[in-house]
């Protein structure tokens, strides 16, 4: 039989398919689920009203992260909604026997970095959580999406979803990053040019040449954004990197199964000569370190440009919405990018709160101070590991020492439901992936950015082009 | 959930694209564990003035004027009327919860978010795609008071009170699950010799896939 080049995306839900219906919808199972407190509730209080059991209780695994405390956690959660949102899911995972990382254990911390980080997320597998940004999993050649709190009682009640396969895009990615420059930013510069809608109803695939050079961490940062383009799935392929990134961890095979394991992850690529609907080639030599100034993610100039006038922005409904941005923003239109003042610096999320992040960020504090104009800088590590990890390296000191706050994992100002937010009208230097309205609090104003930025924002006060922080060519 | 034949009523318009999530139902109504009282927290930064609590009773509110569900001629609205990429953003089923809760029962837009797209589905919130074309004739429409519409789910059509007719695509297994009210979980279960034989399988193929979550012993902070 001649076979036809599949793209990875196919190959992973052709992998998954248990049945299909006319008209395109797949029944399509699912490996493993995550579990957070804001969307579980509903889902085990379905099961209970209607006398269904979990189908696979193996196959979950629940962590508290979105309203955790980051702060004085033996006291508690202080707001009571939220605090019964995490006692919840706690008696729920008893209840329903679902393995649980409770807050106060060492590896607790943001579901998609904890899942990566203890090897439950693994190649060819699918991948749910009521979150959208379990797109991050993909970077392990998952096939990981986001999906809603009745999708999560019909994971717990079959193990299954009815979903329609996505179209593929293909974001082919050549060259080499300038030093000081991270997948960070070649997210924001990709979106700003596709748009926040540019990858709906497709799952985006990360290739070309310089995916080789990144680890597995800054591809999870790539994927991660995948969602704020509109691509619910973002890809990387299996290479030697994520081979090596595997190996080890706990919830990874080991010894012979191991070999076998990776033998067959291996196979995970793209076939030569399949074609995507769509292709999108970057070449990622030419990107500079980005800041968004608006209230979407597309909104997003190179650091060295300054804020555009709204009717250069092509259609009238995108004028429109630069207008309003602007307006909320504060902000005016020919203002370099560099004089925006910041009160805030937030360094976390589940797009940039690992290892690599946070040297990146501390390489560029080592010795210096935050600006007196920030009120309040914040690192955020996203899990208990990566914050022992930090502290093994002696980054916390750096981040202490330049008058960061260093913090216990969670999702914190990211989606601001737990007490690190920012009041109506402050400004953030953000790590973390949406700029929307009211993100990180009512009337909150957020600019995304890398963690060396960020870093950066907050010795100067503004955003200043980190490049010059990172003379040496980073290998 | 009940069968769902046909949405009809008044057109309410909300023009702006790429409407988030995080607008629609802003994140602190997502600390409950409930699946209802979010209708008197929909658009809440938009449609209300002051700062708004979880819980807190409406009739204390300062509603925003200007906001297009807040004036008197789209009162008792049925049908949002919306641009490309609605609903984009977050994966939380609180948004679609709201636009029901507050009684919305059709959103029309070129483009929807996936993951609300699906949530609504799934609650029976008809989020129904039309051509951009279309849609920018019927936000023209709309500017004459008392646009009202009907949505006839078997025939996929659109029929506005102006007589025109707009015929949307539907997936056909969606259509039968509104249809017939059909609950997605017990479709899925009534496949369970189905769901059992890829599990079978699966776990030859890809058996580190199965390998069981432990969550061990609590480790110290």
């Amino acid at each position: 039989m001649q076979p036809f080049p599949r793209t990875l995306y196919d190959k992973l839900w052709d992998a998954h398919v248990v049945r299909s219906e006319p008209g395109g919808t797949d029944l399509i199972y699912v490996d493993r689920h995550f579990l957070h407190e804001v969307t579980s509730a509903q889902p085990f209080d379905g099961l209970r009203s209607t006398g269904r059991k979990l189908w696979r209780e193996t196959a979950h695994i629940a962590v508290p992260d979105h309203n955790v405390p980051t702060v004085h956690r033996a006291a508690g959660i202080r707001d009571e909604r939220s605090r019964r949102q995490v006692e919840t899911l706690m008696h729920n995972a008893a209840a329903f026997k679902v393995p649980v990382i409770p807050v106060h254990d060492v590896r607790q911390g943001i579901l998609h970095v904890v899942g990566p980080e203890q090897g439950w997320t693994l190649p060819g597998t699918s991948v749910v959580c009521g979150d959208s940004h379990t797109s991050t999993h993909g970077a392990l050649g998952a096939l990981a999406f986001g999906i809603g709190i009745s999708e999560v009682e019909m994971v717990l009640a079959t193990q299954c979803l009815w979903s329609r396969r996505g179209r593929t895009m293909a974001v082919r990615l050549t060259g080499t990053l300038q030093p000081g420059v991270f997948t960070k930013d070649v997210a924001l510069h990709l979106i700003g040019r596709i748009g926040v809608g540019g990858a709906t109803g497709h799952a985006i695939e990360f290739t070309g040449p310089a995916i080789a050079a990144w680890s597995v961490e800054a591809r999870m940062t790539l994927c991660n954004m995948a969602i704020e383009a509109g691509a619910t799935v973002g890809l990387v392929a299996v290479d030697d990197v994520t081979i090596d990134y595997l190996r080890g961890r706990p919830g990874v095979p080991r010894g012979d199964a191991f070999e076998a394991a990776a033998a067959a992850w291996r196979e995970l690529v793209s076939d030569e000569g399949a074609a995507y609907d769509r292709v999108v080639d970057i070449d990622v030599s030419a990107i500079a370190p980005q800041v968004t100034w608006g209230t979407l993610p597309d909104l997003v100039v190179s650091v060295d440009d300054r804020i555009p006038a709204p009717e250069t922005l092509g259609a009238e409904d995108r004028i429109a919405i630069a207008k309003s941005a602007l307006d909320y923003m504060a902000l005016a239109p020919g203002l370099p990018a560099s004089q925006i003042r910041i009160d805030k610096v937030f360094i976390g999320s589940c797009t940039n709160s690992r290892i690599e992040d946070l040297r990146a960020a501390a390489t560029v504090l080592r010795g210096r101070r935050v600006a007196p104009s920030v009120k309040l800088a914040l690192v955020v590590p996203g899990s208990g590991l990566v914050k022992r990890q930090a502290e093994a390296e002696g980054l916390h000191r750096q981040f202490i020492e330049a008058g960061f706050e260093w913090r216990d994992p969670g999702c914190s100002m990211c989606v601001a439901m737990n007490d690190d937010r920012l009041a109506p009208g402050e400004r953030c230097a953000s790590t973390s992936n949406r700029n929307f309205e009211g993100r990180q609090g009512a009337g909150s104003r957020t600019h995304l950015v890398s963690p060396a930025m960020a870093a950066a924002a907050a010795i100067a006060g503004h955003f200043v082009d980190v490049r010059p922080y990172f003379p040496e060519a980073r290998t | 959930m009940s069968p769902i034949h046909t949405v009809c009523g008044l057109v309410v318009p909300l023009d702006r694209e790429n409407i988030d999530t995080d607008a629609i139902m802003p994140k602190q109504f997502l600390t409950s564990t409930s699946r209802t009282g979010y209708g008197a927290h929909l658009f809440d930064a938009w449609r209300f003035l002051d700062t708004g609590a979880p819980g807190q009773d409406p009739a204390t509110r300062i509603p925003n004027p200007d906001f297009p569900l807040n004036q008197p001629r789209y009162q008792g609205a049925r049908v949002l009327l919306a641009r490309d990429n609605f609903g984009c953003g977050s994966s939380r089923e609180h948004a679609p919860w709201g636009l029901l809760q507050f009684g919305i029962g059709a959103v029309l837009a070129p483009s929807f978010g996936d993951i609300f797209a699906n949530n609504a589905w799934k609650n029976g919130l008809l989020a129904i795609r039309l051509e951009p074309a279309q849609i920018d004739a019927l936000f023209g429409a709309v500017a004459t008071p008392g646009l009202s519409m009907s949505i006839d789910l078997g025939a996929q059509t659109v029929t506005s009170s102006d007589h025109r007719v707009y015929r949307f695509e539907m997936d056909p297994f969606r259509k039968r699950c509104l249809q017939q009210g059909e609950d997605d979980i017990g479709l899925a279960l009534a496949h369970a010799l189905e769901i059992h034989r890829h599990e079978e399988a699966a776990q030859r193929s890809r058996p580190w896939a199965f390998m069981p979550v432990h969550a061990g012993r609590a480790g110290s902070p």
